[in-house]
C-alpha cells in the first residue's frame, strides 16, 4: 500500500496520475526472449506475411514428431515465474515509460507454458510476483513453410494437437480420480507433465488476429470446453459484436499492422490490407462501444513506443478513460487480480505511474512510478530513488 | 474490401428471402426433367416452389427477366481445396485428426470467383500427401457469410484417402538449406504396397479402439470400476467410416490401386464413396460400379505425371456408360471458375448429350454428396441454387450473369462491374492517404 503521503504530493502538484500499467502479453523480464510470435497464422490465403519464425517443433536433434503423442513444441509445464530474472534491463526500461506490471510469459511454442503476472520492480523474483500462473500461452507457429517435416505442420494439425492435447489432460484428470477411489484392481495411469501444466493453467490464450481468426478461435475455445482469451485482433473492429457475444476477452496488440520496411515497392497492397491498416487502430474503440473487457499488449514495441501507439488508438475514437483502463483495470480483470491490482484503491497493491500532463501525449513525461509503493524515477537505476522526503517510510 | 457491395447485396437478399422471386423468360436446363423452354422459376424461402412454363407472377414478387438466357442448377465441385487455410497434414502418415472444416476463410477471394463461374456448392477436401488424410466439409458459396454459415447444412461428413504417388513420397530426406538443422523424416509409406498397409492398420487400430469403447460401456453396465478410453481425434473418424456414417473420398490414378482400395473396404465391410481423379477408372469400369462407388475424374487432363499417362479424355463417358455416377471437379480454383466447359468436353470426346454432360457437374456429384435431395437440379421442392448464363452453359462463350445460392443473389455480373471503379477509388485514396501521412509528419 501506498503512504498517505505520497499519494498526497502527487496531487498536491496537479500532475496526472494513473494506475500503474500493465503489459497484458509480455516478454519483459525474461533475458533474450524470442520476440513474441504475431498472432497470426499463415497458411494458404493468410494476408499477413509468414513470420520468420521457424517451426519450433524440434530442436535440430529431436526426431519429427509422429502425432499428438509426441507432445511437440509444448512446455505446457514451463512457468514464466521460474524464468523471469529480477535483474533482466527490460523491466527498468519499461518502469521509465509507466508500467508497473507485466504479465509475461516462456517463448512462445505451440503450448509455450504458464506466464506469470509481476510487478517491475524488486531484488528477489518472488516478492515481485502478483499471480502465476495467469494462463497458458498458446501459439501456432508459421509450419506453412514446410508442412511435411514434424507433426504437427499445418494449421489445422495445430488446431487438431490443441483439441487432442486438451481432450487428454480431461482424461488424465477424470483417469487419476477413478484410479484414487478404486486403486485395486485398476491399471494405473501414467504421469504426464505436459498434461500436469495444462490442468494447472486457469486459462489459455489463442492467437486471433484476422476477423476470420476470431471468429475460428471463438468456435475453438468453445470446442475445448476452457475460459479462453484471444490476442492480436487487429481486425477486431470488424468482429466486436461477436467478441462480445461469445463473452471473451481480448489482448490487443499495439502494434499496429503496417507495411513492411522491406516490403517490395513493385507489389502493391490490396485494398483489403489498406482498410485493415487503415482501420485497425480503431479496433479498441469498437471493442469498449461493444463492452468487450480487453488490454492492450506490447507485442514486441519498445516500452517507449506504447504511449503513441495507443494514442492512435484514442485518434481513432477511444477515450483517454478507456485507453489507461486497457493499459489497468482491464489487464487485472482478465487475469483475474481485478481485487488486488489496477485501479486506485485503498487496500490494493500501490502501483502508479504520475506524468506531468496527458500520459499519452509524446511529449508528455513520466514523472515518477510507484512499484508496490515504493517510488521510481525514469531513468534512475534499478534501486527505488532515494526517497527525498520521509513519505516513502510509511510504506508497508 | 467490398464490404459496401457486399452489404447492399445482403440487404436486396433479405429483402428478396421476404418476397417471392420470379426469374421468368428463360431457357431452364433443369438437368432432371428435361428443357423448358421461355420458362419462369418462382423462389420462396430460399426453394423452389413452382417450375414451368405458364406461371404468372405472385403478388409482391421480385422479377428477375431472364429473357434469352440460360438458367441451370448451380454447380457442384466434388473436389476443392479453395477456402482452406491449410490443404495438407502430411507429416504423418494417417492425419484423420485434422479437419479442413476448422480453417476454412471465407473471405478468400477465390471463393468469389467460384461463384463467378457458376459454382455454388464445393467438398472441399484435404490433400493427397497421406494414405489417409484429414476432414473434409461441404460448403455453400455464400460469399460474405461466416465459415460456419457456408457448411452445408446436413451434408454427410466425409474424408479423403489417398493412393499412388503422392502418399508414397517418402518425405524430404535432402532438406532444402533452410530447414537442413531439420532431421529428414523419411516417411513410411514408400511403395503402393505400403499404402495398403497403412490404411489396413488403420483400419484395425479403429476396430480395437471401437472394441475398447465397447468394453468400457460393457463393464460400465455392470457397475464395475472402469477408467474410460481417451478419446482419439484420429480413431474416431475411422469408426465413423467402419460404422458407415464418414464417406470415403479416395485420390487415385491407376487401376491396380483402385482395385487394391476397393478390396480393402470390402474386407472392412465399407463402400468407398467416390473415387476421385480415377483418371483409369475406364479401365475397371465394372469393378467400381459393382463396389457402388461414384467416380469423380478431370475432362482431360492429362501426363502431368506418371501415374497420369494412361488418361483418356473419354474416362468420364466410358464409365457413364458403364453406370456409374460420375462427375467432373476441378481440384483447382482456375478449374473451378469453367467447370461448365470441363463438362462440355464430354459431349467431343465419348459423346454424352446435353443433359448427361451438365449431370456431371450438378445432380452426379450431388448424389455423390448424398445431397441431391436438396440441388443439383431445378426440381419444385429443391434449394434455389441457381447459375444464369447469358447463353447456353456448355458454349465457350457463355457468360454467368447472376448466381442465387438459397434463393439470395450472391453474384450479380453488372453489379460488380458497376462496383470495380467505385473499389479503385477507395483504393486510390487509402493510397494517397497513406502517403501523404508519411510525407507531412514532422519530426517532434
Amino acid at each position: 500500500m501506498l503512504s498517505d503521503d505520497a499519494a498526497t504530493e502527487a496531487v498536491l502538484f496537479g500532475d496526472a496520475k494513473h494506475p500503474g500499467f500493465i503489459d497484458a502479453l509480455s516478454n519483459w523480464g525474461i533475458p533474450a526472449a524470442a520476440p513474441a510470435v504475431p498472432a497470426t497464422t499463415t497458411g494458404r490465403g493468410a494476408r499477413t506475411p509468414a513470420s520468420s519464425t521457424p517451426v519450433p517443433s524440434s530442436t535440430p536433434t529431436a526426431p519429427p514428431a509422429r502425432g499428438p503423442e509426441d507432445r511437440p513444441s509444448n512446455s505446457s509445464y514451463a512457468r514464466a515465474a521460474d524464468q523471469l530474472v529480477a535483474a533482466d534491463a527490460s523491466i527498468a526500461l519499461a518502469r521509465d515509460s509507466g508500467f508497473t506490471s507485466a504479465v509475461t510469459y516462456p517463448p512462445p511454442k505451440i503450448f509455450s507454458g504458464q506466464g506469470a503476472m509481476f510487478n517491475l520492480a524488486g531484488e528477489r523474483v518472488g516478492e515481485m510476483i502478483v499471480a502465476s500462473p495467469t494462463a497458458q500461452h498458446v501459439s501456432f507457429p508459421s509450419a506453412g513453410a514446410n508442412g511435411f517435416s514434424s507433426f504437427p505442420g499445418s494449421l489445422m494439425g495445430m488446431m487438431a494437437y490443441v483439441h487432442q492435447v486438451f481432450l487428454d489432460a480431461a482424461h488424465y484428470k477424470e483417469a487419476r480420480d477413478i484410479y484414487d477411489k478404486h486403486p485395486q484392481g485398476l491399471v494405473r495411469p501414467a504421469y504426464d507433465h505436459t498434461l500436469e501444466g495444462v490442468l494447472e493453467s486457469p486459462r489459455i490464450l489463442l492467437p486471433a488476429q484476422r476477423a476470420v481468426e476470431i471468429d475460428r478461435m471463438i468456435r475453438f475455445a468453445a470446442t475445448l470446453k476452457v475460459p479462453a482469451v484471444l490476442y492480436g485482433a487487429s481486425e477486431g473492429y470488424r468482429a466486436a459484436d461477436e467478441i462480445k457475444q461469445a463473452n471473451i476477452p481480448v489482448l490487443l496488440s499495439l502494434k499496429w499492422p503496417a507495411r513492411l520496411p522491406d516490403a517490395n515497392p513493385s507489389i502493391p497492397d490490396s485494398l483489403r490490407v489498406l482498410e485493415v491498416r487503415e482501420q485497425a487502430p480503431s479496433t479498441a474503440a469498437a471493442l469498449a462501444k461493444a463492452g468487450v473487457t480487453f488490454a492492450f499488449y506490447s507485442d514486441g514495441l519498445a516500452p517507449r513506443e506504447l504511449m503513441r501507439a495507443a494514442r492512435k488508438a484514442i485518434d481513432a475514437g477511444l477515450s483517454p478513460e478507456d485507453a489507461v483502463r486497457a493499459f489497468t483495470l482491464n489487464a487485472a480483470k482478465v487475469y483475474g487480480v481485478a481485487d488486488r491490482l489496477g485501479s486506485i484503491e485503498k487496500g490494493k497493491i500501490a502501483n502508479l505511474v504520475v506524468s506531468e500532463g496527458d500520459i499519452f501525449q509524446e511529449r508528455t513525461r513520466i514523472k515518477y512510478v510507484f512499484v508496490d509503493g515504493e517510488k521510481y524515477e525514469p531513468g534512475s537505476s534499478d534501486a527505488p530513488a532515494a526517497p527525498a522526503t520521509p513519505a516513502t517510510g510509511g510504506l508497508q | 474490401m467490398r464490404i459496401a457491395k457486399l452489404l447492399a447485396v445482403l440487404l436486396s437478399a433479405q429483402l428478396w428471402a421476404a418476397n417471392p422471386i420470379v426469374i421468368r423468360n428463360a431457357t431452364i436446363l433443369t438437368v432432371t426433367k428435361g428443357t423448358i423452354n421461355d420458362g419462369s422459376i418462382v423462389i420462396r424461402d430460399g426453394k423452389i416452389v413452382d417450375v414451368g412454363t405458364k406461371i404468372l407472377a405472385p403478388a409482391g414478387a421480385t422479377v428477375i427477366d431472364a429473357m434469352g438466357k440460360y438458367v441451370m442448377p448451380g454447380i457442384i465441385d466434388c473436389h476443392s481445396h479453395i477456402l482452406a487455410e491449410s490443404i495438407n497434414e502430411g507429416s504423418v502418415s494417417v492425419s484423420s485428426m485434422v479437419s479442413v472444416g476448422d480453417v476454412l476463410n471465407p473471405e478468400s477471394i477465390v471463393m468469389y470467383r467460384a461463384l463467378a463461374g457458376g459454382v455454388t456448392t464445393a467438398n472441399i477436401l484435404h490433400g493427397s500427401a497421406n494414405p489417409i488424410g484429414g476432414l473434409s466439409a461441404v460448403v455453400k458459396l455464400r460469399w460474405g457469410k461466416s465459415a460456419n454459415e457456408l457448411l452445408f447444412e446436413g451434408a454427410p461428413p466425409g474424408i479423403k484417402f489417398a493412393l499412388g504417388e503422392n502418399p508414397k513420397r517418402r518425405g524430404s530426406s535432402d532438406a532444402s538449406p533452410a530447414v537442413t538443422t531439420q532431421p529428414a523424416n523419411l516417411r513410411y509409406p514408400a511403395t503402393r504396397m505400403g499404402v495398403e498397409d497403412v490404411i489396413r492398420e488403420a483400419l484395425l487400430d479403429a476396430r480395437n479402439y471401437q472394441a475398447s469403447w465397447k468394453d468400457y460401456d460393457a463393464k460400465k453396465a455392470r457397475g464395475e470400476a472402469a477408467i474410460p478410453p481417451v478419446r482419439d481425434l484420429k480413431l474416431e473418424p475411422l469408426v465413423e467410416v467402419l460404422e458407415g456414417k464418414r464417406f470415403v473420398h479416395a485420390h487415385c490414378y491407376r487401376q491396380d490401386e483402385i482395385m487394391m482400395l476397393l478390396k480393402v473396404a470390402d474386407e472392412f465391410g465399407f463402400k468407398i464413396r467416390t473415387l476421385q481423379h480415377v483418371l483409369e477408372g475406364y479401365k475397371v469400369a465394372d469393378e467400381i460400379l459393382a463396389h457402388g462407388a461414384g467416380a469423380s475424374t478431370f475432362s482431360d487432363w492429362w501426363g502431368y505425371k506418371m501415374e497420369a499417362v494412361d488418361a483418356i479424355p473419354y474416362n468420364a463417358a466410358i464409365m457413364v456408360r458403364k453406370g456409374i455416377v460420375v462427375s467432373i471437379n476441378s481440384d483447382d480454383a482456375e478449374q473451378m471458375r469453367h467447370l461448365n466447359i470441363e463438362a462440355a468436353k464430354t459431349m467431343k470426346y465419348g459423346g454424352l448429350n446435353e443433359t448427361e454432360a451438365l449431370s456431371l457437374i450438378t445432380i452426379n456429384p450431388a448424389k455423390q454428396l448424398m445431397i441431391d435431395k436438396r440441388v443439383g437440379s431445378i426440381e419444385v421442392g429443391k434449394d434455389a441454387d441457381l447459375a444464369i448464363y447469358d447463353g447456353h452453359p456448355l458454349s465457350t462463350m457463355s457468360k454467368v450473369v447472376q448466381v442465387l445460392i438459397d434463393g439470395e443473389v450472391y453474384f450479380d455480373r453488372d453489379k460488380d462491374i458497376e462496383q470495380r471503379p467505385v473499389l479503385e477509388s477507395k483504393k486510390k485514396a487509402l493510397l494517397q492517404k497513406t502517403s501523404s501521412s508519411t510525407t507531412t509528419r514532422r519530426p517532434q
